[in-house]
């Protein structure tokens, strides 16, 4: 059980923002004050950069960056050496799909699906342009989700890496990362998992799932921006060649051009990191752990639940995941512009997103270019919910342009 | 002031011609003939999607249509603004254009010129949907600076 008053009162802005409901979490979370002072505490009292000083401050930085790997490790199940800090999912993804060219021939598949986000998609679309590859996507049905009998329908022994999200961003489907993950290796394919959408709102074993890579934010768990983490399993991170070079990478270099690498993760880490956004990443991702990862999993899918029941109630509302059993209700109101219903919504300070939400390809699937998407988090509560239908029975074409007048 | 002005300063009224050019929408669907000039916006948002056609002969604006998807915002404003542009000059049509553009940015204009586009007066006020209120203006604006003709 979430004790959620007490939850909420680590939240900052609901004190300076009492009237919003921040229904967008899925684009990025709100910060507990933990995690707040953690960055800060990097600016007021031991700012340095890594591995670089000799000084007590600078140890003491070191300590808690380089700390941060265990936590990580300890989050998602698997040795520290794994873990690279980036600048997000979206780096994750692309150092991934950058190391594993190398593994890569003309005419080999990379599967996926239509319900990717851009960052899942692009670089592999780049491939296919640089490398040769073929991006072939997997089947899936009407609300976003893929079953495995579906996935091994589309799978084949050209396929070479299996690119999915374990919870996609517009339709919360869950797919079944753990069997499909078998699957694939069955066929000698590697899987890169999106856990952007999962790794905030779930228990997440990358030793259970056996995926081989697996990408996530931390500003969308609680943490600051500008940091991510790519787990890789150790086998192959060794074999590949990083997306950047320079400072702290390497271990030496002569003028002949000459460069030796420092082993994995460091390797992957060129330049000066977010410093205090990974110390800051530690700070949520301890938070998380003291509230538990299956009470947040639980509380949001009841949460979800009643959601989208009290949305159903509604007559000028269009839902499109109705079946998904959490992540955000994606939705439109009847005749009404999705970024004209939230600009409704924000005019009785509800936060939702509209648009395609960077999966511009799922309208192939789900059948309309956009939506309102609704996403929920831990510090979400049925009172904010019931403001939110409360409004959105109110949208229509007049009130979303009575807002301008 | 004139009746016409009078109107254009009840927000019901302004309201109005908002639904009245989104549900029907002036100059829209596109043509295939080969003097227009077109310019397509959609990199500028991720979300409208807006191709807009004009047709310049001899300093005159004789056609401008315009299709797409897009909010209410942005459907209407451009609605406005082909009535607005067809059958100008290029000196007129330009100086409606900055006009309009003085409206959006919230500094002094000409209501006058701008006829029933005032409707927009308060889009400042919603910096997210400044885009929308421009999206159709801006490609205007590119295909008379680019001058008349068809390359």
């Amino acid at each position: 059980m979430i004790d959620i008053p007490t939850v909420r009162k680590a939240f900052p802005i609901f004190q300076n923002q009492p009237e919003l409901v921040y229904l967008d979490s899925a684009a990025t979370s709100l910060k507990p004050q933990c995690v707040i002072d953690a960055v800060s505490g990097f600016y007021t009292d031991h700012t340095s950069n890594v591995h670089r000083g000799d000084y007590a401050i600078a140890a003491e930085n070191d300590a808690l960056y380089d700390g941060t790997r265990k936590v990580v490790a300890s989050f998602i199940h698997c040795d520290p050496r794994e873990v690279i800090f980036t600048h997000n999912a979206t780096a994750s993804l692309n150092q991934a799909a950058y190391g594993l060219r190398k593994f890569l021939k003309p005419g080999d598949v990379v599967l996926t699906t239509k319900a990717e986000h851009a960052s899942n998609l692009l670089p592999w679309f780049a491939m296919q342009k640089e490398c040769g590859i073929k991006v072939e996507y997997a089947p899936l049905d009407s609300q976003g989700r893929l079953t495995e009998e579906a996935f091994l329908s589309a799978m084949h022994d050209k396929v070479r890496i299996v690119a999915l999200a374990q919870v996609t961003n517009v339709t919360g489907a869950e797919q079944p990362i753990k069997a499909i993950a078998k699957a694939a290796h069955a066929y000698g394919a590697y899987v890169v998992c999106d856990g952007a959408q999962s790794v905030p709102h779930m228990p997440v074993d990358v030793r259970d799932l056996d995926v081989d890579f697996l990408a996530f934010s931390a500003h969308k768990m609680c943490g600051p921006g500008g940091t991510g983490v790519l787990y890789g399993k150790k086998e192959l991170l060794t074999q590949m060649d990083p997306l950047l070079y320079g400072g702290d990478m390497n271990a030496r270099f002569s003028s002949d051009g000459t460069v030796i690498l420092k082993e994995a993760p460091v390797r992957f880490e060129a330049g000066t990191p977010a410093i205090e956004g990974v110390i800051g990443m530690r700070a949520a991702i301890e938070f998380l752990q003291k509230i538990g990862m299956d009470n947040i999993h639980a509380y949001e899918k009841e949460l979800r639940a009643y959601f989208l029941q009290r949305m159903q109630e509604l007559n000028n509302i269009e839902i499109y995941n109705p079946d998904n059993a959490y992540g955000p209700v994606a939705f439109n109101a009847k005749g009404v512009f999705s970024q004209d219903a939230a600009g409704y919504l924000a005019s009785r300070n509800i936060a939702v997103r509209s648009g395609n939400h960077c999966a511009k390809i799922l309208h192939e699937v789900i059948g309309t270019d956009s939506t309102i998407r609704a996403s929920l988090y831990f510090y979400n509560t049925k009172e904010e919910i019931d403001r939110c239908v409360a409004a959105c029975s109110d949208i229509s074409l007049e009130n979303a342009i009575g807002i301008f007048f | 002031m004139n009746s016409m002005n009078h109107l254009l300063d009840d927000p019901m009224v302004l309201r109005e011609l908002i639904m009245d050019h989104y549900q029907y929408p002036h100059h829209h669907g596109l043509t295939d003939d080969p003097s227009y000039r077109h310019v397509h916006m959609a990199s500028d948002s991720c979300i409208d999607d807006i191709t807009v056609q004009s047709k310049i002969v001899d300093g005159i604006v004789e056609d401008v249509r315009f299709d797409g998807v897009a909010c209410t915002i942005s459907t209407s404003s451009t609605s406005m603004m082909t009535d607005l542009m067809i059958g100008k000059t290029k000196e007129q049509a330009e100086a409606i254009v900055d006009e309009y553009f003085r409206m959006i940015d919230h500094k002094e204009y000409d209501p006058d010129v701008l006829e029933e586009a005032v409707a927009m007066k308060n889009v400042y006020k919603q910096a997210n949907r400044i885009k929308c209120a421009t999206i159709g203006w801006k490609a205007m604006k590119q295909m008379l600076e680019e001058g008349e003709g068809h390359e």
